[in-house]
């Protein structure tokens, strides 16, 4: 009796335990989008950028997603993605895309070129769109860029857009010519960048300038 | 404080208004002296009443409890040396059986070869032929005179060498005679020998049943100790149990351990198989549960093939089915367990893949030069050492089910036993609180008197008056007893 108890107990608790587990409906996976500005002088640190893409292509996981877009005098366009891609469940698959993925990237930022102007809101929305349609459970876009938004006489980007649930992080903000004369413009280019950002509904604001710190991308602050 | 006031009867006056509320709760409050002392009486002895039976049950149920754990302890003792005596017995049919089966044969032998050297024993003892009757003539012929004469002394020295010659014949027919004895004696030496061995073997034969019947007179003590039911084979089992107990949970420990380290071996690989991006939990991914679960179904196909072994006896069911059915039970399980300790090899090879894969994909990734590496025989050591272990754990696995079973079997006694020792521990808590309430109760008699101690010295006054000594004053409280009645 006593056995059969402990035996039904056990099956009870594993039968629970599964129960449990498959009941958790959230989804695990992450999406990540990295806008490289490719604009003016900016263009000159485009090849830091295959650095953090390096980083997340190590970092991320099977199940993932990815992708890099170039931010120019237009951004709000597919034909500005330059790679992307969602890794297979499969560790080798996964694997086998990362390299192809880095060789896509690596050909691109060899030969990037400057844009005139540099449309970071019309990318922020090309990329929240692209990180919505994936459904992961954590969408996170890296700006990898100035910071300093230059938009033709056209273009209109001057309207709230939608950031919901969506991290934001900014890696590599250089300082302008401009801000060393008055550092004041710098810290209001991105306390004006935070605010636009929060705004939108995004769950998180980073600056990260450290590029031997990029653990920091996936750790909340 | 406005409050406060409003109770005053003379607000100027806090002291004498005060004075007065007081005298009026005293009145009222030894007014309602007699029921207040019925209510914290009845109150107290329910609560102390509720307090003292709920500790007498606990301590029936310890009690009852006890027995029972008394009883199956006995009932799992016996049933243990009820097996042991019977493999003992066992041990000594096959003794038997084995040794006296060729006991004729022995004896046969042994008669035989007794047989044969009486045999030879008599032929030892023919004497040879007595000498012939003419050593009488010869010894007279000895006696007669020569007197001189040529012819008498010619016929005796011609009787002389025929004696000579007839005397060293018969000498020679002697010493060949006891020569033969002496080979026959020789002849008899390897059966001498034969018996000496023969008895050798039986005596040995015979200790070895005599120390196997001492082993059962032991285990037939042991068993009527516990048909007995003494204090002594409880005392005995119950060290044995949590001797057991302990025993099982370090083997457990280790099984665990090991279980762990399998965990590990195959959880990566299972990602290849099941996906690596399903979560069960947020920290709980499916390829994880895969992993676990194949370890599990090897312990379980240990478990089985234990049972279907009559090693353990978790399940009556399978150490009831038939010898055949049975025997198909311990292949298939066997079949299983290869096969899954197989694919446990397989998927430590694929571990030892895809860290290499992973490795290199990292390298290639970063800037640094990739690292040297070693395609010799010591590099491959430790993807061996993986598959090595990837296959053996299972089967090492599969004998978890003899631990558990004693720990299921000893966990049954020691949780019994200390779940007794816990009742009686409440048991003796809600005695305590009992004893505690009913000393309350008297004590609030008490302070309930004191509080109208006034009108109680005034009753006492005119009680005196009016009778004398006749009237006893009821200044103290009656107080209930320690069974819970009320005191007179």
């Amino acid at each position: 009796m006593i056995k059969r108890t402990f035996l039904a107990l056990a099956v009870a608790l594993g039968l629970a335990v599964i129960a449990a587990g498959c009941t958790d409906p959230r989804n695990h996976s992450q999406a990540v989008y990295v806008l490289v500005d490719t604009s003016g002088t900016y263009a000159r640190e485009a090849g830091k950028a295959q650095l953090i893409i390096n980083y997340l292509l190590g970092t991320l996981q099977p199940g993932d997603s990815l992708a890099v877009a170039r931010v120019q005098s237009r951004s709000f366009s597919e034909k500005d993605i330059i790679a992307k891609v969602i890794f297979d469940q499969r560790p080798t698959q996964a694997n086998a895309q990362k390299r192809a993925f880095r060789a896509k990237t690596d050909a691109y930022f060899r030969t990037v070129q400057g844009s005139a102007y540099t449309d970071i809101t019309g990318g922020l929305i090309q990329g929240a769109e692209f990180l919505n349609e994936t459904g992961a459970g954590r969408k996170t876009i890296l700006i990898f860029s100035d910071m300093q938004e230059e938009l033709d006489k056209v273009t209109v980007r001057s309207f709230p857009i939608s950031l919901k649930n969506i991290r934001v992080i900014a890696v590599n903000v250089t300082k302008l010519n401009t801000d060393n004369i008055d550092p004041r413009r710098y810290l209001g280019r991105l306390e004006a960048w935070q605010k636009r950002v929060e705004r939108a509904g995004a769950s998180e604001w980073k600056i990260i300038n450290d590029l031997d710190r990029l653990d920091a991308i996936f750790t909340k602050s | 404080m406005t409050d406060m006031r409003n109770w005053m009867i003379w607000p100027d006056n806090t002291a004498l208004s005060v004075l007065i509320l007081v005298l009026i709760a005293m009145i009222g409050l030894y007014a309602a002296r007699a029921p207040m002392h019925g209510v914290i009486r009845a109150a107290g002895y329910a609560l102390a009443s509720a307090l003292r039976l709920a500790s007498r049950w606990l301590f029936a149920a310890a009690a009852q409890m006890k027995e029972r754990n008394k009883a199956v302890l006995l009932a799992q003792g016996r049933r243990e040396v009820g097996q042991r005596i019977e493999r003992e017995f066992e041990r000594v049919g096959v003794l038997v059986t084995r040794d006296l089966q060729g006991y004729p044969v022995l004896q046969r032998k042994l008669l035989e070869a007794i047989t044969r050297i009486e045999e030879d024993y008599k032929k030892c003892g023919e004497v040879p032929p007595p000498p012939p009757d003419w050593v009488e003539a010869v010894a007279a012929v000895a006696e007669i005179k020569t007197g001189g004469g040529e012819v008498v002394q010619k016929i005796l020295d011609e009787i002389r060498q025929s004696v000579d010659r007839i005397h060293d014949k018969a000498l020679g027919e002697y010493r060949r005679a006891y020569e033969e004895r002496h080979d026959i004696l020789e002849s008899a030496q390897p059966f001498w020998r034969s018996i000496e061995r023969t008895l050798k073997q039986v005596d040995k034969k015979m200790s070895d049943l005599a120390d196997n019947a001492a082993t059962v007179d032991a285990q037939m003590k042991k068993y009527r100790q516990i048909a007995a039911k003494s204090d002594e084979a409880e005392s005995i089992l119950a060290t044995s149990a949590f001797t057991q107990f302990n025993i099982a949970a370090i083997v457990l420990t280790v099984a665990l351990g090991g279980a762990f380290i399998n965990f590990k071996l195959i959880a990566l690989p299972m990602s290849e198989m099941v996906g690596a991006g399903d979560y069960l939990t947020a920290s709980l991914r499916t390829s994880e549960v895969a992993a676990l679960v194949i370890i599990l179904v090897e312990a379980s196909m240990g478990l089985f093939l234990m049972e279907a072994l009559r090693i353990t006896h978790l399940f009556p069911r399978i150490s009831n089915l038939n010898d055949r059915a049975r025997r198909r039970m311990v292949w298939i399980s066997l079949v299983l367990l290869v096969t899954l300790a197989t694919v446990e090899a397989a998927l430590a090879l694929m571990r030892d893949v895809l860290i290499a894969d992973k490795q290199a994909l990292l390298q290639s990734l970063s800037a640094a030069a990739p690292a040297a590496t070693s395609d010799s025989w010591v590099g491959r050591i430790p993807m061996a050492g993986q598959m090595v272990l990837g296959f053996i754990l299972p089967f090492a696995l599969a004998f978890v089910a003899i631990p558990l079973e004693s720990f299921i079997h000893s966990a049954r006694n020691i949780g019994g036993s200390l779940f007794a020792d816990l009742i009686r521990v409440l048991g003796f808590v809600l005695r305590v609180l009992g004893n505690l309430v009913r000393h309350i109760a008297r004590a609030l008699l008490h302070f309930y008197d004191l509080l109208v101690v006034l009108p109680l010295l005034v009753e006492h006054l005119v009680r005196s008056l009016r009778g004398g000594a006749a009237v006893r004053p009821r200044s103290h409280p009656r107080s209930l007893d320690s069974t819970g009645e009320l005191k007179p």
